[in-house]
């Protein structure tokens, strides 16, 4: 079998972010159903806080592909 | 040899699939030579990224022209549309992470960024296209560059050059911690809000790509395969279409995770003193 151990990191790098990007939207739709006056306020917050969780998933992708050729 | 046709080839005995290297994302249309920079070699030349940008850049400039051109109290329908997507930058992005005291003179930048990027992510599920200028990192940093050096110029415009620093640090700190703290802001201010910036639009994009080429071409693969594997190439194209469909939501999405974290750091140089 051949293949890339490095590619398995990434896989396991990526489980952090997904489960931080579910809490953050299960906050924010719990936020919504409880005050849904709310939502315009907690929209932006809530995009916010996805794209800091899910930058760290894509800067584990970047590693992968920006390390040395045949390393 | 470009990645998809290597892909496309039927592969020899005991060969396996590759991981891909930078080489293959180096597929220029027109050459113009080599000229040397800070001692390594780049290649001059005309690129794929580089056309969809000009042609995006013409559309764009043509939409805001001809819908705006006889602008009227009350709009036509195209004038209508376009005035939809500026109001959605100026209240939704601009005034809302800015503050409603000084967001004006920003929101051409916010909009001019908007469109640009949104319309050149589309540009990776427009089918004769079908290329995200996006996914090239060059392109990114210039924009994050432009950003960059607009929030850190208003923030010494507001507070001057050493107050600037001074402002990094909240109030109310005991003497000692002071350093570290300055030292940690002033890695968030210069090196993590831009390199973020950058590489998450890069890598949404690429990646997005590299999944709509792997459903396409992995699908086409099997079909080639012939018997029953040619039958999971018809799930594979179907993942292809609903991946397409998420792709619009997810390159939407970026545009505006970019204009709004621009925004907000706009913004954020801009507050009064702690």
């Amino acid at each position: 079998m051949t293949g890339d151990i490095s590619l398995i990191g990434y896989g396991l790098a990526a489980i952090g972010p997904a489960i931080g990007v579910g809490l953050i939207f299960a906050a924010y739709i719990n936020g919504v159903a409880r005050q849904p006056e709310a939502q315009k306020i907690l929209q932006p917050i809530a995009i916010l806080g996805f794209a800091l969780a899910e930058a760290l998933a894509i800067f584990a992708l970047v590693l992968y592909f920006i390390r040395l050729p045949g390393a | 040899m470009s990645p998809t046709a290597a892909m496309l080839l039927p592969m020899a005995e005991g060969e396996s699939h590759f991981p891909p290297d930078p080489s293959l994302f180096w597929q220029p249309l027109v050459k113009f030579g080599t000229v040397d920079l800070f001692g390594s070699e780049m290649t001059l030349a005309i690129t794929r990224p580089m056309v969809v940008m000009a042609i995006t850049v013409g559309l764009l400039s043509w939409w805001l022209v001809a819908t705006t051109r006889k602008a009227a109290i009350v709009p036509s329908k195209g004038q209508a549309g376009t005035e939809a997507v500026y109001n959605f930058v100026r209240n939704g992005v601009a005034r809302d992470m800015i503050g409603s005291r000084d967001f004006l003179p920003f929101v051409p930048f916010l909009f001019t960024m908007f469109v640009l990027i949104l319309f050149n992510n589309w540009m990776g599920i427009i089918p004769p296209v079908q290329m995200p200028s996006m996914a090239r990192i060059g392109i990114p940093i210039g924009l994050t560059l432009l950003v960059y050096v607009v929030y850190h110029w208003v923030g010494v415009k507001k507070h001057g050059a050493i107050g600037y620093f001074k402002f990094m640090l909240p109030g109310g700190l005991p003497g000692w911690i002071k350093p570290f703290i300055l030292a940690l802001e002033m890695l968030t201010f210069f090196v993590t809000r831009p390199l973020t910036l950058a590489l998450r639009l890069f890598g949404n994009m690429f990646a997005g790509h590299l999944l709509l080429v792997v459903f396409i071409i992995g699908g086409w693969e099997l079909f080639l395969q012939g018997g029953l594997l040619s039958l999971v190439s018809v799930p594979a194209w179907i993942m292809a279409f609903a991946m397409t469909l998420f792709e619009a939501l997810v390159q939407f999405l970026q545009a505006y995770v970019f204009v709004l974290l621009a925004a907000s750091y706009i913004g954020g140089a801009l507050v009064d003193e702690h």
